[in-house]
């Protein structure tokens, strides 16, 4: 299964920008709570990183060095 | 016409007011409701209604010629977009999408112009809207000037990269911003630029550094 956003808790506010803007269905409001759901077509848009208005979403980014196959 | 009068009189164009100038106000604001992607203002055409944002998100954008989107500006609720064409006789500067099903309220220019003609306080609440979005903006061109951001980003990127092994770092733009003291936006720019110097790829959730000289140069890093 894929990394999704990560929701800090004590951050959210229960606002719910994150769900409305959310084009994948990753994010969905549960008895007042922002869930995360694994689908497989969350893209990293970090778009719910970018409209939370209180940082409790993070999109992190692994940081790699491509191996070359000889 | 005439929208609820809480939602606006906790936004600083109408703050300080009192109930009966905040009804008189009331009076030229309307209720536009809109669909997620609908576009709420296209650049270039005549600039004719200042939004404030009630319920979900829009993005301030421009559109390169070759296509390529980005984002200026998020705007949540309590905020407002359009602003400085509207009172600068002028063209809208950029588009403006609704990324959620969203309610705005609007004014339009000419009744702007008659609230603050009438009521000083929202001319004075005008220039403190203004004077934020001076500060904003000559944050972005120090940005855009003095530092070279696509340089730190490259920086930070060669110092955080995995060694394959063990506990991999992760790091979001925000992180990053925080790091190099820009915004998050301009991390974002950087990526693309990055992408295009051919010196990163981005798969989804990772950054794949594919031409580390590429990217040590861009990092002002010798050697």
């Amino acid at each position: 299964m894929g990394d999704m956003p990560i929701i800090d808790e004590a951050k959210c506010q229960r606002c719910g920008l994150c769900v409305s803007i959310c084009v994948c269905g990753a994010l969905v409001m549960e008895d007042n709570a922002v869930k995360v759901i694994q689908v497989e077509n969350c893209g990293w848009c970090t778009m719910c990183e970018l409209v939370c208005p209180n940082g409790a979403i993070s999109c992190p980014f692994e940081i790699v060095v491509e191996t070359t196959r000889d | 016409m005439a929208v609820n009068l809480d939602s606006l009189k906790s936004l600083p164009y109408f703050s300080g007011l009192s109930e009966s100038v905040l009804l008189s106000v009331n009076q030229h604001v309307f209720e536009k409701k809109a669909e997620r992607g609908e576009i709420l203002v296209f650049e270039g055409e005549p600039a004719e209604t200042l939004y404030f944002v009630v319920a979900g998100v829009v993005k301030v954008f421009k559109t390169s010629a070759d296509g390529k989107e980005q984002i200026y500006r998020i705007i949540r609720p309590g905020d407002s977009f359009n602003d400085v064409p509207i009172l600068a006789d002028g063209v809208n500067l950029a588009s403006a999408a609704a990324m959620s099903a969203v309610v705005l309220n609007g004014i339009k220019k000419k009744d702007l112009e008659a609230v603050s003609r009438e009521y000083p306080q929202v001319a004075l609440n005008i220039i403190k809207v203004l004077s934020l979005r001076v500060e904003e903006l000559v944050s972005l061109v120090e940005d855009f000037s003095f530092r070279r951001v696509s340089g730190r980003v490259a920086k930070i990127l060669l110092e955080h990269t995995g060694n394959g092994g063990g506990e991999r770092p992760r790091l979001t733009q925000q992180e990053m911003a925080a790091m190099i003291g820009t915004a998050r936006e301009m991390v974002g720019r950087s990526f693309r630029s990055l992408e295009e110097e051919g010196a990163i790829r981005i798969e989804r959730n990772r950054i794949i550094i594919v031409n580390q000289e590429i990217l040590k140069k861009i990092a002002g890093i010798t050697g």
